[in-house]
């Protein structure tokens, strides 16, 4: 198994986990309290059920007999050093924004913990079914051993280089673990993916550019295997900024999209039409009676006139290395010429960029990788006080919005506001979003047994336990 | 000829340092640190602030040059930053991959290039002549990543002869051995060995025009014998010298055949410690490809010291 990237950064230590090649780690070694299935749904793992009254107090009961790699049987006290590390700053964990709400975790005996948030979530068994949040045995100081209770155990590992993981025999899950070993390893270039996948030496990789689907499909014995998801690239314009920051400069670039084409052109139609807002299709609360923007040089013309900048030139940055944004900010570029719009594209090194120039330059691109649920993706890029509000956009009605829908239990008048909140952000937010690209991954026709799981790649990563090999 | 060497280790030692001071200075320069690079999209100025004083990169830069300094006078080259693990241990895995790669390399490079240098010196123009110069500046214009990803097609993912990928963890006997090695020795060793046996010819072929040279063809010499026993000797030095500077390229210029063959080597790792702003590994790495350089320069002045009598008393 060969993952996209490769660095002797890599860990397993879940809170500091950051790619697509710790997380596939996470879910041999580890299980979390709960797991996202398809649709999303949280379903027990470790924990069997819970239970909430208001949404901030919550009782989570726990799996019995299940025991650490190690043999120390798993308890209340492992579940509550692991959720409360996150919010010690000196573990630097990269959940740190999904629990700062979690006030308080206490054990209910041995088997169930009882969770305090400052304020209702209802949300908070999905957010346990992240790959940060997976389940560590307490006090543990040391993650290089990767000490947990998932499907594998750690045989070997080594940051940058590779791991390898055997079956785990203590194993509480019934009908899992079909293959006996999994070696995985980082291989940056794409074609040396494919090249050991065609040639039979990995069974499964990914990490598959668009361009490369029609030689998978030529291939023998290789198939692709695509996940929908809600995942995308966005077209940043600041509000800060007194020219990009005007809401008709946002709507001109918004009107000036050609989605179509960079869905079939960059993306090979592995995308699906973005509408400015970020709820994808194939999440919940979606709401598909929104009008879909097209493409429309008149009225893009209009409001970038009002905005006062045709006949102007305006920076944009983008990298190489970033998606496709490149190639989206070219396309742009044509586009803005015909309307007499002259976007000046500044190409910047994808070292350092999500440190010093994500969020930092007012018109550029960024990319939000799918989150679980609405209220996550909302509070995280659109909340006025948002780690990730790149646009920097502040809206106290769509605040108040967020705050309702997330204490709201009538599933309705939940799905009306997130509706609202979805045409808000495509009206006034400044973000464009042309598409939502899907995730690929190819494999031997011989490994068996995914199935999508839009939260990433290969099964939301979680593919170890589930995959085999017909022979 | 001692005094000449302690001089150059005085030197080499010299040269490290300023090479270990100008790399701590630039990576100050580089955008963002090991802490923002760690925690990406998902920092907060909190987490920042503790994963920085837990790696000692709240203390003031000379500070921290010092203690660095300090340490590897002490033989300690410190803590990676990316994964905490101790930077001698992370070398210690690699080292040995990259020494091997570049050994086998050399060892193919070496004599192909100087046999085909010298055949081609010896009848200038001739079809075999212009065939090696062909193919060598074939195989020196044509970029690596592209030679070896053409052997991968060909050699492997279509005769299925070689594996496509290098896991030489995973190897246990010589023949599995030559099985990972073959490829990446030769995607590696083409490009050298066409600039080595260009060099070899040209400045052997200047040699073999003197009027000693034909003196001993006139004198019944055969060309092998009046190449290899009369010329090559007295070129020696220059052919060494510059073979030296292309054998550098095998430690320090082959990023392109780990990344593509998974070949778990040095450069890959420097790569990544620079993108991890991982300044102890990223300091260490830049030392041993520096102190590689100054080797192979010490032993070609060796090599051409000992070859030309001349150089002796000096």
């Amino acid at each position: 198994m060969a993952g996209s990237s490769s660095s002797t950064a890599e860990t397993l230590d879940p809170a500091r986990f950051r790619n697509g090649t710790d997380y596939s780690r996470g879910f041999m070694f580890y299980n979390g309290l709960t797991w996202l299935d398809g649709n999303l749904t949280p379903q027990p793992e470790l924990a069997t059920k819970w239970s909430t009254t208001d949404g901030s107090d919550w009782t989570f009961t726990l799996r019995k007999g299940v025991t650490f790699h190690d043999g120390r049987p798993f308890t209340s006290a492992d579940v509550v050093f692991s959720i409360k590390r996150h919010n010690d700053p000196q573990t630097a964990s990269r959940a740190r924004s999904y629990t700062s709400s979690i006030t308080d975790v206490v054990a209910d005996g041995e088997h169930a913990v009882k969770i305090t948030l400052s304020e209702p979530n209802y949300d908070l068994p999905v957010i346990f079914g992240t790959f940060n949040l997976l389940i560590v045995p307490a006090d543990t100081t040391d993650f290089d051993a990767g000490i947990g209770t998932g499907p594998y155990k750690v045989e070997s590992f080594e940051p940058g280089v590779r791991s390898l993981a055997k079956r785990n025999d203590a194993y509480w899950k019934e009908g899992k673990q079909f293959v006996d070993t999994i070696e995985f390893f980082g291989l940056p270039e794409e074609s040396s993916r494919l090249n050991a996948l065609r040639a039979g030496e990995i069974h499964l990789t990914t990490g598959i550019n668009p361009r490369s689907s029609r030689l998978i499909k030529m291939s023998k014995n290789v198939e692709l295997f695509v996940t929908k998801s809600g995942t995308y690239s966005d077209v940043i314009m600041q509000k800060t900024d007194p020219v990009i920051g005007s809401d008709d400069f946002a709507l001109g670039i918004k009107y000036m999209l050609q989605r179509k084409t960079i869905q079939s052109s960059i993306y090979r139609d592995f995308a699906s039409l973005g509408n400015d807002q970020p709820i994808a299709p194939t999440m919940k609360y979606y709401d598909a009676s929104i009008p879909q923007r097209a493409y429309d040089p008149d009225k893009a013309k209009f409001h970038l006139k009002k905005a006062g900048v045709i006949g102007s030139s305006v920076p944009l940055v983008a990298s190489a290395g970033v998606g496709n944004t490149l190639d989206m900010a070219l396309i742009m570029q044509q586009s803005a010429k015909e309307i007499g719009l002259e976007i000046d594209v500044k190409r910047v090194p994808v070292d350092g960029y999500w440190s010093n120039v994500w969020m930092k330059v007012p018109f550029g691109f960024g990319t939000i990788t799918q989150r679980p649920t609405a209220d996550m993706i909302f509070s995280l890029c659109y909340a006025s006080d948002g780690a990730y509000n790149s646009s920097r956009w502040k809206n106290d009605k769509f605040d108040q919005m967020l705050k309702a829908a997330r204490v709201e239990t009538d599933e309705e008048k939940r799905g009306a506001i997130y509706s609202d909140m979805q045409q808000l952000v495509r009206d006034e937010a400044g973000s464009g979003i042309p598409v939502f690209f899907s995730n690929i991954d190819a494999r031997a026709s011989s490994l068996k047994g995914l199935e999508p799981i839009p939260t990433g790649n290969m099964m939301g990563y979680a593919f170890a336990e589930n995959v085999w090999i017909d022979q | 000829m001692i005094r000449l060497i302690l001089k150059r280790l005085v030197l080499g030692v010299l040269t490290l340092w300023l090479v270990a001071t100008l790399v701590f200075l630039v990576s100050g320069a580089l955008p963002g640190d090991a802490a923002a690079s760690l925690l990406g999209q998902d920092a907060t100025p909190a987490t920042l602030a503790a994963l920085r004083a837990q790696m000692g990169l709240d203390q003031p830069e000379f500070i921290r040059y010092w203690t660095w300094l300090g340490g590897i006078l002490h033989g300690n080259f410190g803590i990676s930053l990316a994964n905490g693990q101790p930077v001698a241990q992370v070398i210690a895995t690699r080292l040995p991959n990259s020494l091997m790669l570049a050994g086998l390399s050399a060892l193919v490079a070496i004599p192909v290039s100087l046999v085909l240098g010298i055949a081609s010196a010896m009848k200038p123009n001739s079809v075999f002549d212009r065939l090696t110069t062909l193919l060598s500046i074939i195989a020196l214009s044509t970029p690596s990543f592209l030679i070896a990803t053409l052997f991968v097609l060909v050699l492997s993912v279509w005769t299925g002869w070689f594996p496509a990928l290098s896991s030489v963890d995973r190897v246990h006997s010589l023949g599995g051995l030559f099985q990972v090695m073959t490829l990446p020795v030769l995607a590696l060793s083409l490009s050298v060995i066409g600039q080595m046996a260009r060099m070899t010819r040209a400045i052997l072929l200047q040699q073999m025009n003197e009027p000693y040279v034909e003196t001993a063809v006139l004198k019944g010499s055969s060309g092998l014998r009046a190449a290899v026993l009369h010329a090559l000797p007295n070129v020696a030095g220059p052919i060494v010298n510059a073979s030296a500077l292309s054998l550098n390229a095998l430690i320090s210029g082959v990023v392109f055949v780990e990344v593509i063959f998974a070949y778990p080597g040095l450069t890959k790792l420097m790569v990544d410690s620079v993108s991890n702003r991982d300044l102890p590994l990223m300091q260490a790495c830049a030392l041993i490809f520096c102190a590689g350089f100054l080797i192979l320069v010490l032993i070609a002045d060796i090599i051409a010291i000992l070859t030309n009598p001349k150089l002796r008393t000096a």
